[in-house]
């Protein structure tokens, strides 16, 4: 299945990651990464387990920092700014983590509020209720508002987490292996997310999966991260027209050939 | 480290020493962190805005979730210390003394020792464990990035409740160890009510119940600091929430001791 022309407007970069390497200890992770995420666009980062993708959106995020390099989130240099400037931020930044990160001593609606009564603190109870169940719905999950996180399904779990983001109408999405541990029809469903939340939010986004079908339906252009570099880059057809063994085992395994 | 026959003293001492350094540097590297936990703690605790409801949940699960324990502990305490007590006065006659040096050892030190370590075996274990594993699930992450101020919401509330709860348990057990001290001295020397109270109040003076408030105090910001330290500071997987729950414990019982033998020599400083 592929992805539908999103509207991108290629003038108006609002990531942009120049030269950036980071290790752990003696191992090297990114070698030197260059990205671009125009406004507007989804990008697939695909590789393997432990190639570094989630460290990457991790440093965009400023949850980690780079050891050289720099990156430029809507125009700030992440790391240049101090904490407030820093959380200012990360308000127009939605994070969807690989395991949802739902805040399991609260309900679906306590996380939802979590994060909206912090940042808008003006918000009457009516106002938080009605964003609440408008990003409930957005995700299709308004009948689990009371429910305790312990109680979903995994699927359900991931689409709180991306409903806890859209709570304060990010610019950008990071989406961190959205469809990991999920069943084939589950896999399709957050994929349809993803691009709703892309057309209705106009988000711009990075998506990091190993998922071809993800990658595929999701991403307007796809970034392969192979040895601490973005190997190829393009759309997902030019990225996979190469006769590279890796890139082919790649496609093969996930597409079953 | 293997060591060949061949080696000599000073070759292995030679091989021991990166180790040692490499140790050494950790441990320094570790009270700086502590350091910066601490300040940062003080940085924003005080400063809004404030999570006053999140603040009354953690007194709620730290202290009154804590009372059927401490009541138990501390009812046996007082039956326990007085029973033991009586023989070694009976010899001298002196069994009429049992009030005051029972009211004496439970006000000074009994009381807040006996809380503090349950407290740092209930209280501190349960935060250590529940922060380490929001830190592997990520989170306190999810927190950092929706700009939530984890630090402030997760560790500020829990240690302003354990410092304001722990005197509050400590006051509760000394109540109760008293109690249990009555029942046995009543039940074997037939003392009323308020003459055991009468003689128990008698040698307690004000700087014991300070000192004994500050100690708890102290003793209840050490037991919240150390359990927070311990779970944001945890490591990834299982084994990372079993260690700080671990070590929340270990260290809480070690240090609640070492304040204890401090504060002891300073008040005795007071004491004319």
């Amino acid at each position: 299945m592929e992805k539908e022309k999103a509207a991108i407007d290629r003038s108006k970069p609002v990531i942009e990651i120049k030269d950036l390497e980071k290790s752990f200890g003696d191992y090297d992770v990114l070698k030197g990464i260059n990205l671009e995420v125009y406004q507007g666009e989804n990008v697939v980062v695909l590789g393997r387990s432990g190639t570094g993708k989630s460290v990457l959106i991790k440093i965009i995020s400023g949850l980690l920092t780079p050891d050289i390099g720099t990156v430029r989130v809507l125009g700030q240099d992440v790391n240049s700014l101090d904490t407030k400037e820093l959380e200012q931020l990360r308000l127009r930044i939605g994070f969807s983590f690989q395991n949802s990160a739902l805040y399991d001593s609260m309900t679906v609606r306590g996380n939802l509020e979590f994060p909206l009564v912090r940042n808008q603190r003006n918000l009457t109870r009516e106002e938080i209720n009605k964003q609440v169940e408008s990003v409930l719905d957005a995700v299709g999950l308004l009948q689990t508002i009371n429910q305790m996180p312990s109680e979903l399904s995994g699927g359900q779990r991931k689409r709180i987490g991306i409903a806890r983001t859209l709570i304060l109408n990010p610019e950008i999405m990071l989406y961190d292996e959205p469809t990991a541990g999920l069943d084939p029809i589950t896999c399709l469903e957050i994929n349809h997310l993803i691009n709703e939340v892309q057309q209705r939010y106009k988000t711009s986004s990075i998506i990091i999966t190993h998922d071809l079908t993800c990658a595929k339906s999701t991403g307007d252009r796809v970034a392969m991260l192979l040895d601490g570099k973005f190997m190829r880059t393009g759309t997902f057809n030019e990225v996979f027209n190469t006769d590279d063994e890796r890139v082919k085992t790649f496609y093969n395994y996930n597409f079953i050939q | 480290m293997k060591l060949d026959n061949s080696t000599t003293l000073e070759q292995e001492q030679e091989a021991v020493k990166p180790k040692f350094l490499q140790r050494v540097s950790v441990f320094f590297e570790d009270i700086y962190s502590v350091y910066r936990f601490i300040l940062r703690f003080f940085k924003e605790a005080f400063l809004p805005p404030y999570e006053f409801k999140e603040f009354i949940r953690q007194c709620y699960e730290v202290g009154y979730r804590s009372f059927p324990l401490i009541t138990l502990t501390g009812f046996i305490t007082g039956i326990v210390f007085t029973k033991q007590s009586r023989p070694s006065l009976a010899e001298f006659g002196a069994t009429s003394w049992l009030p005051s040096l029972v009211s004496i050892a439970i006000f000074r030190a009994l009381a807040p020792l006996v809380t503090a370590l349950i407290g740092a075996g209930k209280i501190g274990s349960s935060i250590g464990a529940e922060l380490a594993s929001m830190k592997v699930t990520e989170q306190i992450d999810a927190m950092e990035v929706s700009a939530t101020k984890p630090f402030k919401y997760l560790v500020c509330m829990r240690v302003l409740a354990t410092t304001v709860s722990i005197p509050i348990l400590v006051m509760y057990t000394a109540f109760v160890a008293m109690l249990g001290a009555y029942l046995n001295v009543s039940q074997n020397e037939g003392t009323s009510i308020s003459a055991f109270f009468q003689d128990a109040f008698e040698p307690i003076s004000f700087l014991d119940i300070n000192t004994s408030l500050i100690k708890s105090i102290v003793f209840g910001f050490t037991i919240g600091m150390v359990g927070c330290y311990q779970g944001f500071n945890s490591d990834k997987g299982t084994e990372g929430v079993g260690k700080s729950a671990n070590s929340a414990v270990v260290l809480g019982m070690f240090l609640v001791f070492v304040e204890e033998i401090v504060i002891v020599q300073i008040s005795g400083f007071f004491r004319v």
